[in-house]
């Protein structure tokens, strides 16, 4: 099992996984997305590449509102 | 035809709409399409996880194909947290560079952090970034943010989400006085003389979201602020006339009149 950080949330994932794998869980495949794993920017092409481990933090962010 | 230039791309509208408080993305969309506005800016937040994922998403409304996004750091009180939130984007929006930079100082005014902001500049400038940084109506910040290498200057009129229009109009003309790059009203804009003013003094552009907003018909005052802006702009271009307190020369002929004025001084 591992833990990550993700969007300031603890999550537990029964093994590991990628960007993708928690994209997709979280309902998100398609969006427009930008990734952030331990303040380092993934990006979208490599999503399928890069592992999550245990204790990471990722930031997952979309376009809102503002001014 | 006269355009608006940030970095190199020309844009025949002087008028930039933020997206935020508004009552759904259908009244985001109807007034930014009133407004006129071809560059708007949006904020980046984390996903709201596990909530409404087939949810619209404001970039549905706004297609990147069709309006330019700005991505802001609103929110942003770093300029760690700025630059982050910035790359960010870039990636949320493949590669797109121009971007309008804030790092505000306090959340009770929203007033910005000039040192942060410099800081944040320096390092998005380096890393190819256009930026279009939000500023306080201080000359000599202005012309520093110029010098980092910054796309334009925005400083406020008065604080973001006041209303209470263009409190200095003399530091905001030494400000486009000095420049070499588009600068443009950011924050304070109440109403829509608000916009003509700052566009009468020379500003290249005005940028606001609240008045718009938070009207009570938010497309009409997008309209509005649109005839302002360009009703601003061609009165600065006209040149205005001088003015005089008194002794002004009449509009009609001063002679042929029926019952010629008594010339008291004879």
């Amino acid at each position: 099992m591992i833990v990550l950080t993700v969007n300031g949330e603890r999550r537990r994932f029964e093994a590991p996984l990628t960007a993708a794998q928690l994209v997709a869980s979280l309902q998100l495949t398609g969006k427009r997305v930008a990734l952030e794993r331990n303040g380092e920017i993934v990006p979208r092409g490599e999503f399928d590449r890069q592992a999550l481990l245990d204790g990471d933090r990722v930031e997952i962010v979309v376009a809102v509102g503002g001014g | 035809m006269d355009q608006l230039v940030v970095a190199g791309k020309a844009y025949s509208s002087r008028l930039l709409v933020g997206t935020g408080k508004y009552k759904d993305f259908a009244q985001t969309r109807a007034a930014v399409d009133a407004s006129g506005a071809e560059i708007v800016t949006v904020a980046i937040r984390r996903t709201n996880i596990g909530q409404n994922p087939g949810e619209p998403s404001l970039l549905d409304a706004l297609p990147p194909s069709r309006f330019t996004i700005l991505p802001n750091t609103a929110g942003c009180y770093s300029a760690q947290d700025a630059v982050r939130t910035l790359r960010l984007a870039r990636e949320l929006l493949d590669g797109h560079a121009l971007v309008k930079l804030e790092v505000l100082g306090d959340p009770h005014t929203l007033y910005p952090n000039v040192m942060e902001t410099l800081s944040a500049a320096q390092t998005l400038v380096k890393e190819g970034f256009q930026v279009m940084v939000y500023t306080s109506d201080d000359p000599i910040v202005a012309k520093e943010l110029e010098q980092i290498g910054c796309a334009a200057v925005m400083p406020l009129a008065s604080l973001i989400g006041s209303g209470m229009g263009i409190l200095n109009p003399w530091n905001l003309q030494i400000i486009i006085d000095n420049a070499k790059v588009p600068v443009l009203v950011d924050a304070g804009v109440g109403t829509a003389s608000d916009a003509a003013i700052a566009m009468e003094l020379g500003c290249d552009g005005v940028l606001m979201n609240t008045a718009i907003a938070t009207a009570k018909d938010p497309v009409l005052m997008a309209s509005a602020m649109r005839k302002a802006v360009e009703a601003g702009r061609e009165a600065y271009l006209a040149g205005r006339m001088a003015k005089k307190p008194y002794v002004a020369a009449p509009s009609s002929p001063t002679g042929g009149l029926i019952a010629p004025a008594q010339n008291k001084a004879a």
